[in-house]
């Protein structure tokens, strides 16, 4: 039963690393620690080349010029370990969790879909360097034999079944110790290698070779599990974990970001890295939720009521009664959020980062930017099958982007598909987003309704209504003046009604009202308008014409 | 030497030769390579610079097309605008092309747009309204048979966004931009400029079988003050794709880069002349809600078509719309 490990060296510099991949040509020392007892914590190779080595103090390895130091990052660690179980789950769906940097796979039946075992090692260092983090990848035919391999040969390693002990003599014998690095278990680990030291035993092959009895005597059953380590004949269950579905980034800036600009480079990396996460994963995105930490300052205006972002409009009745997303959490946390909600699960960080830049230009944060915090919910890809035969239509991404362009430019609740209400009250409806995949899916009413059908008479709306003065006689409108637009002026040619309806009496926002068709002359011809009397507030209107 | 007409095309970047006698009878002179054949008659000897200028003017004239194998444009497809009688009149609307219906009010423009709305939904397609007064009527549009689902309706309003403000910032210093607002109210020029990009978007974006632009209510001085240039490009985004730009407005204002031109009639003259001679001849003051809007009367006239290689003829029709509720 074959198995692979995937191990990350310098794990914290390569979360960094990953974050920010310009530092791969540079030395690169991350410290950690409280100011000003901060000290190297690990160094990539260039830097202990210049002499930097874990344990130094910042204020020595500030010293070396050409050397960038990062403080330590959790966000930024536990990013790299997603990454880390992404790449492991999109070849095995059994994956143990063995550490931070280090990921164990069962590639039982694999073999079937990604070939041969050298071929699936090389898939997943590619994989892993596509997702940027460069990983050691050892496959055997056991579980720790995998891990020891990984820790002590870097680049990619297959140990063909049953020549364990012979590739894993070569490695020394503080690889077996590489995870007990602290507390007691590092104390320990520090006994048993002084008296291995003391025995001249150096490496693996060395430790294999001793008698196994004496050395059960000497040093108990740990000793033993230590030399089947070495022989790379342990066996054990692999424990495998629950697949998170979690897809998260962020960074945390040294300085604020003022402008939107410097904000769309950071957000374009992050998006790359989420929607490589998620093709790893076989996954798209139908909501993204961007949180913005902002600088602490005082006297900063918080804009507590923004209105909604255009993506929120939902089709689902749920997705319409839940409540705005933007808003700023807390004036004390400073934390400005932003829901991008989008039709179809879609993955293209071009597209999204177009989406974001458009969002964030209608409604900046208005703070500096201090950390970026950027999450997906994943959402299976759509299947779409195309038709030779099938009208037109737009692609969904064209037209996601076209749509928060033209919302820039008229508003957000000006651009959409409308929907009807169940109400007799006049503009009686609502915008609603407009999805063109959904629409696709009904199909076209075929011969439900004639196709010489007559032509209905349409009616142009003036929004607002024009407000206008009427002259009555016996009731009946007969001279009509309207300031605002000229055209609506004389008398009343020839009239219909009134048609009165009413309703919504039960609320605050009643109605009732008396309706009028009127012609009036407008230069050569004539044109009908539709009068209105507000029958509650009083007044006329005339609410459009005939068209 | 031969002669032939030779001419270059700008459209198709191309040498193409007007078919001439002539041309086809220097085809049989020998080219500079035959000269030096086994068998040809000795002839006097050319010089190099005449022997390479054969060449190359035989290099040239193999790439050249004769006038009568030039491929003609094939005519645009025509979709039923759902009216039968508009469709006898001009062939329905073509795919491609801008076409351009003009009225003044109660005329029957809105009414045709939406009944070529109606039957392109019911083909299937997507359509878009860019609605530059925010005038359409969502009971009327329901009522005409559109399917709503795919009906991308967009309001071009007088309240700009937040955004907008810078936007309408940097656009004061285009030319095109300032031009709306020199004359009419700003806020038509306001709503002009936003049509225009939403169209402008629109037509990049694709896909749609039908886009309307509804310029019905802008003053024509505004809606004259539209260059050229952008009808033009309007035309050219929309040339081999399925899409019949529509234009509906009060005069004609595309000029040449319309490729249908239909005028509307002033409506509603026979529903005058029936209520109110009803009206006033009867003996007996009717009440006036015995009188119903049922609907109008739509003439029609074909002024342009460049669709057809014959100049068209102006013709006109008239047919009818009913209100909704007249059943």
């Amino acid at each position: 039963m074959p198995f692979a490990c995937i191990y990350v060296p310098n794990f914290s510099v390569a979360a960094v690393l990953r974050a920010e991949p310009e530092l791969h040509v540079r030395a690169v020392a991350v410290f950690e620690g409280k100011p000003p007892l901060e000290k190297v914590f690990a160094a990539n190779g260039k830097a202990n080349c210049l002499g930097i080595a874990p344990g130094m103090t910042k204020a020595q390895a500030e010293l070396c010029m050409e050397l960038t130091l990062r403080s330590r990052s959790p966000l930024q660690e536990s990013s790299a370990h997603a990454v880390l179980l992404d790449c492991a789950q999109s070849f095995s769906p059994c994956v143990e969790d063995a550490a931070l940097d280090t990921a164990i796979l069962d590639l039982s039946g694999t073999e079937s879909l990604f070939g041969p075992l050298p071929e699936i090692a090389h898939a997943i260092f590619c994989r892993a360097a596509d997702l940027g983090i460069e990983a050691n990848v050892a496959t055997a035919s056991n579980p720790d034999a995998a891990v020891l391999v990984a820790r002590g040969f870097s680049g990619v390693t297959v140990v063909p079944s049953g020549q364990e002990t012979e590739q894993l003599g070569l490695l020394p014998i503080e690889v077996l110790f590489a995870d007990q690095c602290q507390g007691a278990e590092k104390k320990e680990a520090a006994r048993l290698l002084e008296t291995l030291d003391r025995w001249g035993v150096r490496n693996l092959r060395a430790l294999a070779a001793l008698p196994e009895v004496a050395l059960i005597e000497r040093l108990g059953q740990e000793g033993l599990r230590l030399q089947q380590l070495a022989r790379g004949a342990a066996s054990r269950t692999l424990v495998p974990m629950e697949a998170p579905l979690a897809f998260e980034e962020a960074v945390e800036l040294e300085h604020a970001i003022v402008l939107l600009e410097p904000l769309a480079f950071l957000l374009n990396r992050l998006l790359e890295q989420l929607c490589a996460r998620l093709a790893s994963r076989a996954l798209a995105t139908q909501e993204l939720r961007l949180t913005l930490e902002l600088d602490n300052l005082t006297g900063m205006d918080c804009e507590c009521n923004n209105p909604g972002i255009p993506s929120e409009s939902d089709a689902s009745p749920e997705a319409q009664s839940r409540p705005l997303a933007q808003h700023f959490i807390s004036s004390r946390q400073n934390k400005f959020c932003r829901t991008l909600r989008l039709p179809l699960p879609m993955l293209d960080a071009r597209l999204f980062l177009k989406l974001l830049q458009l969002d964030l230009n209608a409604y900046p944060p208005g703070a500096p930017i201090v950390k970026i915090h950027l999450a997906a919910e994943p959402a299976r890809p759509r299947t779409a099958q195309g038709g030779l035969f099938l009208p037109p239509s737009p692609e969904p991404e064209k037209l996601e982007l076209t749509l928060a362009r033209i919302s820039g430019m008229v508003g957000d609740n000006k651009v959409g598909a409308i929907e009807l209400l169940d109400t007799h009250r006049p503009e009686g409806f609502r915008m609603r987003r407009f999805v063109a995949e959904a629409a696709r899916e009904t199909q076209p009413r075929k011969h439900s309704v004639p196709e010489e059908k007559s032509a209905i008479t349409a009616l142009r709306r003036f929004r607002p209504p024009l407000r206008a003065s009427v002259t009555l006689a016996e009731g009946q409108p007969v001279r009509v003046v309207c300031i605002k637009k000229k055209e609506v002026q004389g008398g009343v040619l020839w009239k219909a009604g009134p048609w009165r309806s009413s309703g919504d009496w039960w609320e605050r926002e009643a109605w009732s009202r008396d309706e009028w068709d009127i012609a009036l002359q407008n230069g050569d011809g004539i044109a009908l308008y539709r009068l209105v009397h507000d029958l509650l507030n009083g007044g006329w209107f005339v609410e459009g014409t005939y068209d | 030497m031969f002669s032939a007409v030779v001419s270059t095309s700008a459209a198709l970047g191309r040498l193409f030769v007007f078919d001439s006698e002539d041309f086809a009878e220097a085809r049989p002179q020998p080219s500079g390579a035959e000269l030096f054949a086994e068998g040809h008659p000795p002839q006097r000897a050319l010089p190099a610079s005449s022997l390479r200028r054969a060449f190359s003017e035989d290099a040239r004239l193999a790439s050249v097309i004769p006038a009568s194998q030039l491929q003609m444009q094939p005519a645009p497809e025509m979709v039923s605008s759902g009216i039968a009688a508009f469709d006898a009149l001009a062939g329905g609307l073509p795919r491609g092309c801008l076409t351009e219906i003009c009225g003044p009010a109660s005329s029957g423009r809105t009414t045709l747009l939406l009944a070529a709305l109606s039957a392109a939904t019911r083909r299937g397609e997507f359509c878009v309204v860019v609605d530059a007064s925010d005038a359409l009527d969502p009971q009327s549009v329901a009522a005409a048979g559109v399917e709503l689902k795919r009906l991308l309706w967009v309001r071009c309003g007088e309240d700009p966004p937040r955004k907008l403000k810078n936007t309408a910032k940097k656009n004061l210093k285009n030319n095109q931009s300032s031009k709306f607002d020199e004359g009419g109210s700003p806020t038509a020029g306001h709503r002009l400029e936003q049509l225009l990009r939403a169209t402008d978007l629109l037509l990049e974006s694709g896909g749609f079988g039908l886009i309307a632009l509804d310029l019905s209510d802008l003053p024509p001085q505004t809606a004259c003050r539209i260059p050229l240039t952008t009808w033009f490009r309007f035309r050219r985004a929309v040339e081999h794709t399925p899409t019949v730009l529509l234009a509906i407005e009060q005069k004609s204002i595309a000029g040449s880069c319309s490729s249908l031109l239909i005028k509307l009639g002033a409506a509603g003259k026979r529903i005058r002349e029936q209520s109110i001679s009803e009206h006033l001849d009867s003996q007996f003051p009717e009440p006036t809600h015995t009188q119903l809007l049922t609907g109008l009367e739509i003439t029609a006239e074909l002024v342009r078509s460049r669709l057809d290689r014959k100049p068209v003829r102006s013709a006109a029709i008239t047919f009818a719309s009913t209100t909704a509720w007249a059943g």
